[in-house]
C-alpha cells in the first residue's frame, strides 16, 4: 500500500443528503481496508446552509480535514457551492457534480440572482469535470430520490476501489426498501464515463 | 470490533466499557451526540437535564453514592455548570466522574470561542484531551482509572473536529467489576462548610502537584522523536494538524493538558533546537512552558482566533501553500427556518410592530436573518428575559412598550424561569414570547420537560407552560397560533402596550419532530400565476419553499415549491391578490 492520502471533499446543500454520501464512502474506505477520517460540521445542516464533507483514506491518515488545495476529488451536489469549494481542490483535480441549482435565501427574495454559468465556470478552473444530470438518472433508477447515489457511483469510477467494497457498504448503510433501486442508481453513475 | 466512530459516538463506547451507570447533560452542538450514544446501552441510565448545572449534580449525586458517572456539555454549558465543578475540585469523587466539554474553535454553532482548558487551571483537576476517535475511547476510560485513583473529577475536552470528525476504532469489552452504588456517608468531605472545606483545599493543591509528576510518565503523553532540529509541543486535534504539515518534526503529544508534566517538556525541550507550541485558541500550554523559564515560539506564529487546519499551520511556518483558485464573490448560503417553521408568523410581526427584540439561543436566533431582520440582541441562554427587565428600567414610558424578550421552550425551563420570575418579583414592564414548539430543535430535536418524553424515550410529565407563568405571578399569559398572523399582531401588540410583564406563549410544535402526530404538514400551497401580481409581500417572510422568479411575467412572480412548502398558510395570509392556494 503506498503512502498516498487521497482526498475526497462534498459539498452542497444541508438536507442534501450528504452526510450519509459521506458515511457510504468512509465505510467502502474502512472496507477495503484503509485508515479513514472524515470531517464535517453539523448541526445547522438541516437549516439548508451551506455543507461541507471531508473524507480522507490512505494506509495512515492524520488530520480529518482536507488540506486546503489538496482534494483529489470535489463531490458536488449542487454547482454554486462546489464552485465556491473550488479552492480546496489541487490543481488538476477532479469534479464530479450533480447539474442542480438551488437558490439560497437571497435568490429567493430576489436580492440576488443565482450566479449564471456555474457549470461552465467550474469547468473552466478544472478540465477534468463530470456534470452528471443526478435527478433525470436517479428517475430512470426508479426513484429521485436516489441521486445521491447516482453521483456516487460516479466517484466510484475514479477511485481504485474494487466494486465489492462499494456495494457491501450501500447494503449496509442504505435501508432495505430502498436498496434496489439505489444498487441500479449506484451502476448507472458508475456507467458514466 | 472495529467501526468508524465520530469522537462524540467513541466516548459514548468508552463510557459503556468504563461502567458508567449514569449520563446527563444538556444538548449541545458539538457534544449533543455523545448521550444520543449512551442511550443505546441499557446499561446506561441517560437522561438529559434541563440544564447544564443540573446535569453536573446529577453526575455528583451519583458520583457520592458510587456510581461512575458521565456528563456532557458544550464549552458555554461549563459557564453554567461552574457553581457545583469547583466545589466538586475539593470534594473529590467516589465513583468515577468525568466531564465531557466540547469547544467550538472556529464559531461553528456558537456565541463565543472560550478555550475551556482554563477550566480544567482554574478548577485544578486533570484534564485529558483526545486526538481521534480511538483516543477519544480510550481516554474516556483512563478517565474513570485516573478520577477513581486520584479522587478528582477529570475533564475531557474536545473540539467539534474531534467530536464530529470520524476515524477508525476498535472496540473493548465494558469492565467486568462495577463496584454497586450504596448510601456511603462522609460529611468531612462532602459536606464543603468551611471548616470541611479549607481541609479539603490543601488535597486539592497535593493532588495536582502529584497529577503533574506522574504525568511524566503517563503513556497518552508521547514524545515522538524524528529529528533534533525542531520540536513542537501540541495536543487535541492540532497534532493531528502538526503531523500533516511538519512530518519531519519531533512531536510531544501531551494526551493530559492539565496539569502540564514539567518534568518531560524540560526533557523533549533539552533535546531539540527550536521549540514550538501548536496549539488553537489559548496560549494555554506556551505560558505555563514560559514560566518555568523555557523558549518556545507560539502564538507569534500560530493564531490566536478561530481553529486550525493543516494549511494554517503550514501558513505559520511560512511553509508553501498551494495558491487557492480565485472564485467570484457568491451569494452566502446561510442557514434558515424551515419551510412552515412555526417562528417566523412571529417575528415578521415583531418586525412589523418595530419591537426591539431581546433574543436568545435556538433556532429561532435565525429571526436575525433578513429578510425577518428581527432580533435585536442574542448573549447566552436565557439572557433574553433579564436583559429587557434591564432595558426596560431605564427606557422612556414610550420606548420601554417597544421591549419584548423572545425565548424558545427549552431556552425557557434552561434558566429563562428565573428571569421571569425576577421581572416579575421587581415589577418588570417588558412582553416575553415563548416560543413553544414542543422539542429543543436547534441541537437536533432532543426531549425536554415540555415535551411529554424522556432521552429513553418514557411518556412523562409535561410543563404546563401557561400555568407555570402563573404561578410565578404573571397576571397577563396568553396562548396563540403563531401560524395565524391577525391573532400575532393583535396579541403582541396589546401585550405590549401594557405596564407590567406578560406572558405570550405560541403552540405550534417544530416541523422536524418525528414522533407521529406532533406536527401535522398542512395541504401544500402553490402561487396562481395570473393572479399573482407580483407585489414581493410573500417574499418578506423568507420562506425557503418561496421562489422570486425574476423573469415570469412583467416584473417577475413569486413561485412555491410544493415539495418543499409545508401548508403554514402564512404567505397566503400576506398576499392581496389571493394568489396563494392550495396546490390541486
Amino acid at each position: 500500500m503506498s503512502d498516498k492520502v487521497t482526498n475526497i471533499v462534498l459539498v452542497g446543500v444541508g438536507g442534501q443528503g450528504i452526510l450519509l454520501a459521506a458515511e457510504i464512502l468512509s465505510e467502502t474506505f474502512m472496507l477495503a481496508g484503509f485508515d479513514v477520517k472524515k470531517s464535517e460540521i453539523h448541526g445547522m445542516s438541516q437549516r439548508g446552509g451551506s455543507v461541507v464533507s471531508h473524507v480522507r483514506y490512505g494506509k495512515e491518515v492524520f488530520s480529518p480535514m482536507v488540506p486546503e488545495g489538496d482534494g483529489d476529488i470535489l463531490f458536488g451536489f449542487e454547482l454554486m457551492e462546489s464552485y465556491r469549494h473550488l479552492s480546496l481542490l489541487k490543481p488538476g483535480g477532479t469534479v464530479v457534480v450533480n447539474d442542480l441549482c438551488i437558490a439560497p435565501p437571497s435568490v429567493l427574495i430576489g436580492q440576488d440572482e443565482y450566479p449564471a454559468g456555474m457549470a461552465l465556470k467550474i469547468q473552466e478552473v478544472c478540465p477534468d469535470c463530470l456534470l452528471v444530470d443526478g435527478q433525470n438518472l436517479a428517475i430512470q433508477a426508479g426513484n429521485a430520490r436516489a441521486a445521491n447515489t447516482v453521483l456516487l457511483g460516479a466517484v466510484s469510477k475514479r477511485l481504485d476501489i474494487e466494486e465489492k467494497y462499494w456495494i457491501e457498504a450501500i447494503e449496509k448503510m442504505v435501508p432495505k426498501k430502498a436498496l434496489e433501486v439505489n444498487l441500479k442508481a449506484f451502476q448507472m453513475g458508475r456507467g458514466l464515463k | 470490533m472495529k467501526e468508524i466512530l465520530s469522537g462524540n459516538e467513541a466516548i459514548a463506547r468508552g463510557a459503556y466499557e468504563a461502567g458508567v451507570k449514569v449520563a446527563c447533560a444538556y444538548p449541545g452542538t458539538p457534544s449533543t451526540e455523545i448521550l444520543e450514544n449512551t442511550v443505546r446501552y441499557k446499561e446506561i441510565d441517560s437522561s438529559w437535564a434541563t440544564n447544564e448545572k443540573v446535569a453536573l449534580e446529577v453526575g455528583i449525586g451519583a458520583s457520592f453514592v458510587g456510581a461512575r458517572s458521565l456528563v456532557t456539555m458544550k464549552h458555554v454549558g461549563v459557564n453554567v455548570a461552574a457553581d457545583p465543578l469547583f466545589t466538586l475540585s475539593y470534594t473529590g469523587v467516589n465513583g468515577g466522574l468525568v466531564l465531557v466539554c466540547a469547544d467550538d474553535p472556529e464559531l461553528h454553532s456558537s456565541q463565543d470561542e472560550q478555550d475551556s482548558r482554563n477550566y480544567a487551571k482554574f478548577v485544578k483537576i486533570p484534564m485529558l484531551e483526545p486526538s481521534d476517535s480511538q483516543e477519544c475511547l480510550d481516554f474516556t476510560r483512563l478517565a474513570y482509572e485516573i478520577s477513581e485513583k486520584y479522587d478528582t473529577p477529570v475533564m475531557l475536552r474536545t473540539t467539534t473536529r474531534i467530536s464530529h470528525s470520524k476515524s477508525v476504532v476498535t472496540f473493548g469489552e465494558r469492565i467486568g467489576a462495577v463496584k454497586e452504588p450504596k448510601l456511603e456517608r462522609n460529611p468531612a468531605k462532602f459536606v464543603m462548610l468551611p471548616g470541611n472545606a479549607r481541609g479539603r483545599h490543601y488535597v486539592v493543591e497535593d493532588r495536582i502537584l502529584q497529577l503533574s509528576k506522574d504525568g511524566v510518565s503517563l503513556p497518552i503523553n508521547r514524545v515522538e522523536m524524528r529529528g533534533t532540529k525542531m520540536g513542537v509541543i501540541t495536543a487535541g486535534i492540532s497534532y493531528q494538524h502538526v503531523r500533516e504539515a511538519l512530518p519531519e518534526a519531533s512531536v510531544l503529544k501531551l494526551g493530559m493538558v492539565h496539569p502540564l508534566p514539567f518534568d518531560l517538556i524540560r526533557e523533549f525541550a533539552s533535546k531539540v533546537d527550536k521549540l514550538y507550541v501548536v496549539e488553537e485558541l489559548d496560549p494555554f500550554i506556551e505560558e505555563q512552558v514560559k514560566a518555568i523559564g523555557i523558549p518556545v515560539i507560539g502564538k507569534e506564529i500560530i493564531p490566536i482566533c478561530g481553529e486550525l487546519t493543516p494549511g494554517r499551520v503550514r501558513k505559520a511556518f511560512g511553509l508553501p501553500e498551494n495558491a487557492p483558485s480565485t472564485v467570484e464573490k457568491l451569494p452566502g448560503r446561510p442557514p434558515n427556518m424551515c419551510p412552515g417553521c412555526p417562528h417566523r408568523g412571529v417575528f415578521y410581526t415583531l418586525k412589523q410592530l418595530n419591537a426591539y427584540v431581546s433574543g436568545d439561543i435556538g433556532c429561532y436566533t435565525l429571526g436575525f436573518m433578513p429578510p425577518l431582520s428581527a432580533m435585536d440582541t442574542c448573549v447566552c441562554m436565557g439572557a433574553s428575559i433579564g436583559m429587557a427587565t434591564g432595558a426596560a428600567k431605564v427606557l422612556s414610558p414610550e420606548e420601554r412598550k417597544k421591549v419584548v424578550a423572545v425565548i424558545g421552550d427549552s431556552t425557557f425551563l434552561h434558566t429563562g424561569i428565573n428571569g421571569l420570575m425576577d421581572m416579575v418579583y421587581n415589577k418588570g414592564a417588558a412582553t416575553v414570547i415563548i416560543l413553544d414548539n414542543r422539542i429543543t430543535a436547534m441541537t437536533g430535536r432532543q426531549e425536554n420537560p415540555g415535551s411529554g418524553h424522556t432521552l429513553m424515550n418514557d411518556p412523562t410529565n409535561e410543563v404546563n407552560f401557561e400555568l407555570l407563568c402563573k404561578a410565578i405571578g404573571v397576571k397577563n399569559v396568553r396562548t396563540i397560533n403563531p401560524l395565524d398572523l391577525d391573532e400575532c399582531r393583535t396579541a403582541i401588540a396589546e401585550e405590549m402596550e401594557r405596564p407590567e410583564t406578560s406572558v405570550i406563549i405560541t403552540d405550534k410544535p417544530c416541523v422536524l419532530i418525528k414522533r407521529e402526530g406532533v406536527f401535522k404538514p398542512g395541504a401544500p400551497l402553490q402561487v396562481v400565476d395570473d393572479a399573482c401580481a407580483g407585489c414581493r409581500a410573500c417574499l418578506k417572510i423568507g420562506c425557503p419553499a418561496i421562489e422570486w422568479i425574476p423573469s415570469s411575467g412583467k416584473k417577475g412572480k413569486a413561485h412555491i415549491d410544493p415539495l418543499l412548502c409545508n401548508g403554514c398558510d402564512v404567505c397566503s395570509q400576506l398576499c392581496k391578490f389571493s394568489a396563494i392556494k392550495e396546490a390541486k
